[in-house]
């Protein structure tokens, strides 16, 4: 066993796991965070994207212990104070999703491109969205959506 | 994915010492080929060594007439660093069409390089230009190190420190990505170096390769026309449900094409 120690939203968890536990399974198994989804488990989809130092990663892909020390922000730690983030406001707004299941990806995708690029043209969204699969709503209102919270954070 | 010890070093020679006691060691650098591969049980490493506790390992210097770029730098901090976009825009370039950004936030140039993917894109442009691996205990020509399907010149507990890529006069890169995953279907690094003009051509073959005949055309002309009408034969080129061996030599000449009017500017 191996202890592996991170701050998570903010808070730290400290645990005991297997060497070969993924940063998905601590998040999701180990402390109950299950916002985080697993689609493909083969690093395709991204609907367990989380940022890790600032930086949007797949938890799939990434082993608690090679996380260890980091900081992490899931989709559980974007909403403040009870009211959510402006990409998670302006994803119910425009109807950036159908079933949910790849959403909390995307979203976390969209938070890390809007950090780094504050006003991305459609293209530059359609390209970062590149590792996030969505079977539903075909993308364009997930487009849609990160438009319109750009334009918000902007203000 | 089966168990295994995690070691951490903090140090390139407490990796190297690891690497040469352990029973059945691999390294671990980003992970993003080697998780997957140990998910389906294809590796089944019975100690990973994290190189993500050696900070002498990352960044990116301007060396003389050179970039040296160390092992665990991401590709997402190859594709934005200043340096590489004003000396060899086309492997900043390179490295920003890599995977999808939570692929370059973590995969490293140092495992691609190791790896050897035959579809995989640095090896292009460490071919292309005339690129030295580093490895702890030697330096190993790029035309020397990739020897075949994900097989390389490297030792079992040698391990990738850096790469050095001698800064061209000029040089670009175009691949015809997988739309899925984005690996080249058929990748061409083109670049006109102080040692001549050199066409290496990634996701073709088995493995990474020069094609002189475009090189020579290219020396007398540096011009897209030069290599328009070279085609390389497609006998020994890769076939499978993305291309046939037929469509993946035509795609060599148009990329070709397009690597060298990228390179124009
Ligand atoms: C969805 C997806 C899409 C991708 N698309 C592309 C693409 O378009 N183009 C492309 O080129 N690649 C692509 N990749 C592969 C990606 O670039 C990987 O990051 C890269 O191949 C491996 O780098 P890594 O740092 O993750 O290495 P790891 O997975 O950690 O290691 C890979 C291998 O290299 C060895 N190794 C690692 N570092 C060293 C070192 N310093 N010295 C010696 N051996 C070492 C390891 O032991 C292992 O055998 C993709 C991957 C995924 C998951
Ligand atoms: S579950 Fe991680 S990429 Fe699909
Ligand atoms: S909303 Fe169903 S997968 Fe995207």
């Amino acid at each position: 066993m191996l202890r592996v120690s991170m701050t998570i939203n903010g808070k730290q968890a400290t645990k005991e796991v297997e060497p070969r536990t993924l940063l998905v399974q601590f998040l999701r198994e180990h402390l109950g965070l299950t916002g985080t989804h697993v689609g493909c488990d083969t690093s395709q989809c991204g609907a367990c994207v989380v940022h890790v130092n600032g930086n949007s990663v797949k938890s799939c892909t990434l082993l608690a212990a090679q996380a260890d020390g980091a900081e992490i922000t899931t989709i559980e730690g974007l909403a403040q104070n009870g009211e959510m983030h402006p990409v998670q406001a302006a994803f119910r707004e425009h109807h950036g999703l159908q079933c949910g299941f790849c959403t909390p990806g995307m979203v976390m995708s969209a938070v890390d491109l809007l950090k780094k690029n504050a006003s991305p043209s459609e293209t530059e969204i359609r390209e970062w969205l590149e590792g996030n699969i969505c079977r539903c709503t075909g993308y364009h209102n997930i487009v849609k959506a990160i438009q319109a919270a750009a334009n918000e954070m902007r203000g | 994915m089966y168990a295994f010890e995690y070691h951490k070093p903090s140090s390139v020679q407490d990796a190297v010492a690891a690497l040469s006691d352990k029973e059945d060691p691999k390294i671990v650098a980003g992970g993003m080929t080697l998780l997957p591969t140990m998910k389906q049980r294809l590796a089944s490493p019975s100690d990973l060594i994290d190189l993500g506790g050696l900070p002498e390992l990352v960044g990116i210097r301007e060396e003389g007439n050179s970039l040296v770029i160390g092992a665990m730098t991401t590709h997402a901090e190859v594709a934005r660093n200043e340096t590489v976009q004003a000396r060899i825009p086309a492997l900043a370039k390179l490295a920003g069409g890599i995977g999808d950004p939570q692929v370059r936030h973590r995969g490293t140039i140092g495992g691609s390089v190791a790896n050897a993917d035959p579809a995989a894109d640095y090896p292009a442009a460490l071919l292309g230009l005339g690129a030295a691996v580093i490895t702890n205990q030697r330096e190993i020509a790029a035309d020397d190190f990739f020897v075949d399907l994900f097989e390389t010149a490297l030792e079992p507990s040698e391990l990738i420190t850096a790469v050095r890529f001698p800064i061209p006069q000029r040089a670009g890169y175009s691949k015809f990505p997988n739309p899925a995953s984005r690996y080249a279907i058929v990748g061409v690094f083109v670049a006109q170096t102080d040692g001549g003009v050199r066409v290496a051509v990634t996701g073709a073959k088995g493995s990474v390769f020069r094609v002189t005949e475009m090189e020579q055309a290219l020396a007398s002309n540096f011009s897209p026309e030069s290599v328009a009408n070279i085609r390389v034969p497609a006998d020994d080129m890769n076939s499978d449900i993305h291309a046939s061996s037929e469509y993946r030599a035509h795609l060599v000449t148009v990329m070709a094409k397009r690597a060298v009017a990228a390179a124009e500017g």
